[in-house]
């Protein structure tokens, strides 16, 4: 099988410039939140940072701006998140994010496969990973240098079939994967750790499966990409990184009614007016 | 059916670079063992861990590989069913589900180890194809046609020793043609996978006890299941059977009396299942199926009269 890309474009990742970014799509996210009755918002806040330090400092493009990296977000219900953020990087257009859960649309709460940008279906959790190492096996069988990068939720590590990708990981000598759990701490409305404290610390159990673990700052971007480019080339990185769910907003941070929900008229000019005051 | 499935796939593996076998546990047996030996990289051991089984094989497909999932029925299918239908069915990848020793095949290892009902489940899912080959010599040619095929598809096979019956087969094998293997005039048996053997026991005796001349169909491909082809048979039979190793529910015998209320057929039509339930009985194959109701004893009789 022949794969080609294009020569790879080396990127620099400007923090400064990722702010803004981040900035701007949390804006976005919050302009298309008038226009439907409820969205994800507070687990897109959480993990805003981490896609745009993915998309925008580890993924090689070549210059067409394609990728011959590999993200999926296994959290599908992050979507907006990820749809922001290929709006800036023109591969959504304007008009598919104005057509977000419209039935003219084509945008859907949780990323579509064939969808441009989409990668992979997901929506039920504890199905990124597993697909993940059949994209690393198909790659080393087509010689492609490739890197796979997956956002997981911390909730979603409650799925037994990631524990069961955990494992197989190493034993499949999968290397070239990095995961990202955002950890924000809830499963929807519930804190982690009165659920299920004993799956916390989560660096433990990865690290009892062999793999790299690293603990990061989910907001800092900076802190994101230098751990995830000291990947060790010898094996699957986890990096756990610390979020707050609705990052960005006081009113949302850690409150559960944020995780599907859009703000009224008046909750959405003093959240623009809060992201406008962090620039 | 193991081994011609193993000999098949083999072959084209030589040629075909996309091949993936993945397999949950299974030890590489007869030709397998060779695609493993010859091909390391593309045979993948998941070991006791279906939802990756399937996960993976999504992953390979997304990058534009052809796999193979292949473990027991009721593995491939049931334990990772969400997989199955988010993964390969809602993406719509080429990925075969290779159910292996389906309907009550594993009969002294009770019904955890059964599929009663993987036909119903599997051909509800959208984008799923469902082919049941009878015998070695037709699962020979549908894995041709598997293997052109860019879609999802369930392939349930019997496990060994199933006889030929397809030798003198006047129609050829066609994905999606309910397939005449052998002629007839005054009855007609439609059945799929290894049980089509009991019913070529029971059209033999038909033919030698009551010289009823049978004709019997291997209706291998349960979805898209051949409307046209069923339609035209319940048309010209006047006595038309279905026998097969399934429930009724959502398996053969109930989508050919859909298609016999829709094209008012007037033939009589007799249809032989496993029951809807959990038995608690063990034994062999024949035993299992006897208490399901299904052997030559207990269908002749009642078709006898017919």
């Amino acid at each position: 099988m022949e794969i080609a890309y294009s020569p790879q474009v080396d990127r620099t990742f400007e923090v400064k410039s990722s702010k803004e970014r981040c900035r701007a799509m949390r804006r976005r996210i919050l302009d298309i939140s008038q226009t439907v009755s409820a969205l994800h918002i507070a687990p897109a806040f959480s993990c805003m940072e981490i896609l745009d330090t993915i998309y925008f400092g580890l993924m090689r493009r070549d210059t067409n701006g394609r990728s011959s990296d590999t993200f999926i977000l296994s959290k599908g219900h992050g979507a907006m998140a990820q749809y922001v953020v290929l709006e800036q990087l023109g591969i959504l257009s304007k008009q598919d994010l104005d057509g977000y859960c419209h039935p003219q649309g084509h945008l859907g709460a949780h990323p579509d496969y064939g969808l441009p940008g989409i990668e992979a279906s997901t929506g039920s959790l504890g199905h990124g990973l597993p697909m993940a190492l059949g994209v690393c096996l198909a790659n080393a069988e087509s010689g492609l240098l490739s890197s796979t990068y997956v956002v997981l939720s911390d909730g979603e590590m409650m799925e037994g079939s990631n524990w069961e990708a955990v494992m197989a990981a190493i034993n499949l000598k999968i290397v070239d994967l990095t995961i990202f759990v955002d950890f924000n701490g809830f499963i929807s409305a519930t804190p982690i750790s009165s659920r299920h404290p004993n799956l916390l610390p989560l660096e433990r159990k990865f690290e009892a499966f062999g793999w790299d673990v690293r603990s990061v700052d989910g907001h800092d971007q900076q802190m994101l990409f230098d751990t995830a480019r000291s990947k060790s080339p010898d094996r699957p990185l986890a990096i756990v990184a610390r979020t707050i769910k609705g990052k960005g907003v006081s009113f949302m941070e850690n409150k559960g009614i944020w995780h599907y929900r859009s703000p009224n008229a008046g909750e959405y000019r003093q959240a623009i007016a809060e992201i406008e005051a962090q620039g | 059916m193991r081994d011609t499935f193993a000999q098949a796939f083999y072959e084209e593996a030589q040629v075909n670079p996309k091949l993936f076998m993945v397999v949950a546990d299974i030890s590489p047996a007869s030709k397998i063992a060779n695609f493993k030996q010859e091909f390391p990289t593309r045979f993948i051991d998941v070991g006791v861990a279906e939802q990756t089984l399937i996960g993976l094989s999504a992953g390979l497909a997304l990058r534009g590989y052809k796999p193979f999932a292949y473990t027991i029925a009721n593995f491939a299918i049931y334990r990772p069913f969400e997989q199955v239908r988010d993964d390969i069915c809602y993406q719509n990848l080429p990925v075969t589900m290779v159910g292996m020793g389906a309907g009550v095949t594993y009969s002294p290892l009770g019904a955890t180890h059964h599929t009663l009902e993987d036909v119903a489940v599997m051909s509800a899912i959208p984008n799923m194809s469902v082919l049941a080959p009878c015998d070695p010599p037709e699962l020979k040619d549908a894995m041709r046609a598997v293997i052109r095929h860019d879609g999802p598809m369930y392939l349930r096979l019997g496990k060994s020793g199933e006889p030929t019956l397809t030798a003198a087969a006047p129609d050829a094998f066609v994905f999606g043609k309910a397939r005449q293997i052998k002629a007839g005039r005054d009855v007609c048996i439609l059945s799929y996978g290894p049980i089509m053997s009991m019913a070529a026991d029971i059209a033999a005796k038909l033919e030698d006890k009551q010289g009823r001349s049978t004709a019997l169909y291997s209706v291998h491909t349960l979805k898209p299941i051949d409307r046209e082809g069923i339609a035209s048979i319940l048309q010209h039979y006047p006595v038309v059977l279905v026998i097969e190793e399934h429930v009724e529910h959502g398996g053969l015998g109930s989508q050919v009396k859909q298609i016999a209320w829709d094209t008012q057929a007037r033939c009589r039509l007799n249809t032989f299942s496993l029951k809807n339930s959990f038995l608690h009985v063990y034994g062999s194959h024949d035993d299992v199926r006897r208490a399901h109701g299904l052997s030559v004893d207990q269908i002749y009789p009642a078709i006898a009269k017919a």
